[in-house]
């Protein structure tokens, strides 16, 4: 399988804390990764240097290589806006623009940087919506709040967001942890479906939906990674004792 | 069971009359005032006191149209120096500048907050009445917007530290550059507390006379230029008062009750806007 994103001794410091240790790491392309670990192995902060979140944390700093393809993203000479364009974020708990309606909340990327024309809105919309299976739900309220929607819909509502301004890479952080098991079995769906197209990687705090969701896994403990395989393979046999004991339940 | 009231009750009774009592003694100066102002000066509301200047010593009737005209345009002036700045300054200290300079920044206007207004005052005497060789509106414009720069950054400060960081990095998360994700969606979420903060900081210099005392002076005429001295609302109540004629102190009276209206307005104006959709 294609690598499209590679960590190359990628080392995250917040301050004094040494999040992120020396990880290297390749993404496949086309496929779902999932990122999964115990509460403050670093796996949210390994996701976020991935479209450059961190550069707005005064404390934090980055080093190491993260290549999307064949540029390193953290070179001095490449605008963290662009790599945002390529690689798209999903965040923990769903949050559309409140002052925008359903409509303009999937349009939002374009509206925000001036940069929509009103022949394609439509389409976009529509097609955006009909891929997160929104569109049945609310195509006959579009212009009304999005703070109206039910969490899950409000997730979906913000993954058609991201995929709207046709990203490379989708990056979930701890997409479902904010839903219901109903909800959460949709984005999964969903997932599932966004890697014909899409560079999917997900962290999640739930074992079972990495089993469920993901065709590689990576397992970080205390900013290390620790494992990386087929999910299969991870799930089953692991090599390590740390993974294994984490997956098992033992810890974490 | 017992029936018969228990100490709790009667201290609970008890405290909570304190608390009225208190609540109270913090709201009767207010009404006092407004009936006292409303007594005096409604008899002496006119459409004089809208469209005429003062009238000299002896005759009767005129107005405050002058010292309306004065504020108004002191008050737009130095909303034109003072927002820019109150408003890109608090920008800067909740998005951009996360280190010892903006401390710094934040620690001045609080000491800039404190300063008594007189002194405000002075500085705008000494920068600009001294080297200019004369009183001028200029100059109190200046004056009124030292007064309101730090109420207005500090203000919307707070308003611009409310929007959600998740608002912020929904946006940048779709590729928007950090300025138009400030522009669009931070400022455009904190509007309606911005615009609240505003119009409070603008209730307060409408009503500032002291750092005006030596900026416009005050002007019995009408002014022409921005480089006279100007009439405005509140030294015009001051210098009537302290005169020894009873027109004038009418007309000083209705003065007040002007003044208080406006920021009385100011203030619900205020309210509405605060209480409009906030989003979280």
């Amino acid at each position: 399988m294609q690598t499209k994103v590679t960590l190359e001794n990628l080392n995250v410091h917040f301050g004094s804390n040494h999040a992120v240790k020396d990880v290297s790491l390749d993404f496949p392309e086309n496929s779902v990764t999932a990122i999964i670990g115990p509460s403050g192995c670093g796996k949210s902060t390994v996701l976020r240097s991935l479209n450059r979140m961190h550069d707005l944390v005064p404390s934090a700093r980055v080093t190491g290589r993260i290549m999307l393809d064949n540029t390193d993203i953290y070179d001095r000479a490449v605008d963290p806006v662009a790599v945002r364009r390529r690689i798209g974020m999903v965040f923990q708990k769903p949050n559309p623009f409140p002052a925008m309606s359903i409509h303009d909340n999937v349009v939002a990327g374009y509206k925000l940087t001036g940069s929509l024309k009103r022949s394609d809105a439509e389409d976009i919309v529509e097609s955006c919506l009909k891929r997160v299976a929104l569109w049945d739900e609310v195509k006959d309220r579009l212009k009304t709040s999005a703070m109206d929607l039910s969490g899950g819909q409000q997730q979906r509502l913000c993954i058609a967001r991201t995929i709207a301004v046709q990203p490379e890479v989708i990056l979930m952080d701890e997409p479902c942890s904010a839903l219901d098991p109903i909800a959460t079995l949709k984005i999964e769906e969903l997932i599932e479906e966004l890697k014909e197209q899409y560079t999917v990687i997900i962290v999640t705090h739930n074992m079972q939906q990495a089993a469920r969701v993901s065709d590689s896994t990576a397992f970080f403990y205390m900013g290390e990674l620790i494992e990386f395989g087929l999910t299969k393979k991870i799930f089953t046999t692991p090599e390590k004792r740390q993974t294994e004991d984490y997956i098992t339940g033992r810890f974490g | 069971m017992k029936r018969t009231p228990s100490i709790r009750l009667i201290k609970n009774g008890l405290m909570t009359l304190l608390m009225v009592a208190a609540t109270l003694a913090v709201l009767a100066p207010l009404g006092i005032i407004f009936v006292h102002i409303l007594k005096m000066g409604a008899s002496s509301i006119s459409l004089d006191f809208f469209t005429q200047i003062p009238k000299p010593t002896g005759e009767t009737g005129g107005g405050m149209a002058n010292g309306l005209a004065g504020s108004t345009i002191m008050i737009a002036m130095s909303s034109l120096i003072g927002l820019p700045v109150g408003i890109l300054g608090a920008v800067y200290l909740t998005e951009y500048g996360h280190n010892r300079f903006a401390d710094a920044i934040r620690f001045s206007a609080d000491v800039l907050a404190g300063v008594p207004s007189i002194i405000t005052g002075m500085v705008a005497y000494t920068l600009l009445v001294v080297p200019m060789k004369g009183f001028s509106a200029l100059a109190g414009a200046v004056a009124l917007a030292l007064i309101m720069i730090p109420i207005v950054l500090r203000t919307t400060e707070e308003q611009l530290k409310l929007v959600p960081g998740t608002l912020r990095e929904a946006s940048l998360a779709l590729g928007v550059p950090l300025w138009r994700t400030t522009l669009q969606v931070t400022l455009a979420s904190a509007r309606t507390g911005i615009i609240t903060g505003i119009l409070l900081a603008i209730a307060r210099i409408a009503g500032e006379t002291a750092p005006l005392l030596f900026t416009a002076l005050g002007n019995q005429f009408w002014s022409r230029k921005l480089t006279e001295p100007m009439a405005a609302i509140p030294l015009q109540i001051f210098n009537f008062a302290i005169a020894p004629y009873e027109d004038w102190h009418k007309l000083a009276w209705a003065g007040a009750l002007v003044l208080v209206v406006i920021m009385f307005s100011l203030s619900l104006a205020a309210r509405y806007f605060g209480r409009q959709k906030r989003y979280s």
